[in-house]
């Protein structure tokens, strides 16, 4: 495992001076893109993703449609300037793995039987780069879906949680990420109380795992509100 | 034979007979490949893959100048089944690759501090290649079965100013545990472990723990296009915890 130079928890607080439950800064904005079906952009902290979706569209070649519904594609994509070492753009297996784990975390959530034939594409673009990305990703795309008119069972709400200095933590920044025991990213349907996403890597006893599952709900409840507040803000009636 | 499936597993049967906390029968073979410096075939019924280690020079990673590389890569090769296709990895791939990759790594079996040649500049990196020979279902459980005996069994080629001489070893391959991986699949209120192909095409969704010798859990990745409660988390766990043990009995 790599090791950090510096202590990830000192005196009860983190590296950024969060407490272990705390999430960080969180903002979103709606309708960025205004090409797009539906668009967003979230950041916790410095981590930053724009999400849009295109569709329900039109899908050829013919032989890639499905008869009884609609199709789902995510393509989850790193700016080459989002990360100390310059990232390529071509998709590397990383890239490709999260746009699978993100698209399953999505699709428990969208009637895709209401539009055969078609495809709904959701495009995640990470503009900056501080750990978390996909969880941050998968909040702006479920907003995206929502404002693209996608009818949804719920929205789909994430967050990362790990075990840092021995610490169980919310929401990882990169240093985190890179250096902690171990981390989970997690994805919930809050409404329906059902996991879509839940990934883990590091080692963690059973107790620990389980303790972390329960600070990722707490923590996707608080995100879940801010969502709904971003919505309503746009569609609210003005005087 | 989808509905076939569902409608057996409400009567609490399985398509081949077998309870649902039941492995299809496992057949491991060692050393199947002499030209590779370790290897395995593994079984699950008729699913088998083949995993082959090779070991090459290679400078270390910048943030772990003085530890060895592991590389994982799959390959799903287009005899195993009409649904593979020839070209480089596809995502189902890519994934089982780094979820094996991610069992290994974090349970920290393999020393990897034991394979530094010259700190920042040359170290061992190990290769292991799976290649799926056939597909009946519950790849990643076999692959990540064929990888670690494989592993086990790997010999240190032999360095003479600093060349690799074939064929010539010192020493093994330092492996000190056993992450075994569990697959529980959920099909309606079901929970199976070891999913055939045929119940792999009903599986709402899946669930891989990686599990250490001292039941320390190393990796989990949530498969399927369905959700999942939280009670089945809970005991999709203790299932994975369970069955390791099992499991991990047949690794030498």
């Amino acid at each position: 495992m790599k090791k950090s130079e510096e202590k990830l928890i000192v005196k009860g607080k983190r590296v950024d001076g969060r407490l272990p439950e705390e999430l960080r800064n969180i903002e979103i904005k709606v309708d960025v893109i205004s090409r797009a079906d539906g668009s967003a952009e979230v950041a916790f902290g410095n981590t930053r993703v724009i999400a849009s979706v295109y569709g329900p569209r039109a899908l050829y070649p013919k032989h890639l449609q499905e008869y009884e519904s609609s199709i789902l594609r995510c393509r989850y994509s790193m700016a080459p300037f989002s990360v100390d070492e310059r990232k390529s753009p071509v998709p590397d297996r990383r890239s490709i793995e999260l746009s699978k784990v993100i698209r399953l975390a999505l699709e428990p959530a969208i009637f895709l039987e209401d539009f055969p034939k078609t495809a709904i594409d959701v495009f995640l673009e990470v503009v900056q780069a501080d750990g978390s990305t996909r969880v941050t990703g998968i909040n702006a795309a479920s907003l995206a879906l929502a404002l693209a008119g996608i009818p949804m069972r719920d929205l789909v709400c994430a967050c990362s949680v790990g075990k840092v200095d021995g610490t169980l933590v919310v929401d990882l920044n990169g240093k985190e990420d890179n250096f902690g025991e171990a981390d989970v990213a997690f994805a919930l349907m809050p409404s329906k109380n059902k996991i879509t996403l839940l990934q883990m890597d590091g080692l963690l006893s059973k107790e620990e795992l389980k303790k972390l599952i329960g600070m990722a709900k707490e923590a996707c409840k608080k995100i879940y509100e801010l969502q709904k507040k971003a919505l309503r803000e746009k569609y609210k009636v003005r005087e | 034979m989808e509905s076939y499936v569902l409608e057996l597993l409400e009567k609490g049967k399985r398509i081949d007979g077998r309870k649902f906390d039941e492995f299809r029968e496992i057949r491991i073979e060692e050393n199947v490949v002499q030209k590779a410096e370790g290897s395995a075939s593994v079984w699950l019924g008729e699913t088998h893959v083949i995993a082959g280690v090779k070991l090459e020079l290679g400078t270390p990673y910048a943030d772990s100048p003085d530890q060895g590389v592991l590389i994982v890569n799959a390959e799903f090769t287009p005899l195993a089944s009409p649904d593979f296709e020839p070209g480089p990895p596809g995502e189902d791939a890519i994934e089982l690759a780094r979820v094996v990759d991610r069992g290994i790594r974090e349970s920290e079996c393999i020393e990897l501090e034991k394979l530094c040649i010259t700190p920042g500049e040359k170290v061992w990196c190990i290769f292991v290649d799976i290649s799926i020979l056939n597909h009946q279902g519950n790849l990643l459980d076999a692959s990540a079965l064929a990888s670690l005996v494989a592993l086990r069994n790997t010999r240190i080629p032999k360095l003479e100013e600093d060349k690799i001489i074939r064929g010539e070893y010192e020493g093994k391959l330092p492996v000190r545990y056993k992450p075994i991986n569990i697959t529980v699949a959920k099909i309606g209120n079901a929970l199976l472990i070891d999913p055939s192909f045929e119940e792999e095409k009903v599986v709402e969704s899946k669930v891989s723990v990686g599990v250490r010798d001292d039941d320390k859990i190393c990796a989990i990745q949530k498969q399927g296009s369905k959700e999942i409660s939280f009670e089945e988390i809970d005991k999709i766990l203790d299932l994975a915890l369970e069955k390791s043990k099992e499991i991990r009995k047949l690794v030498k």
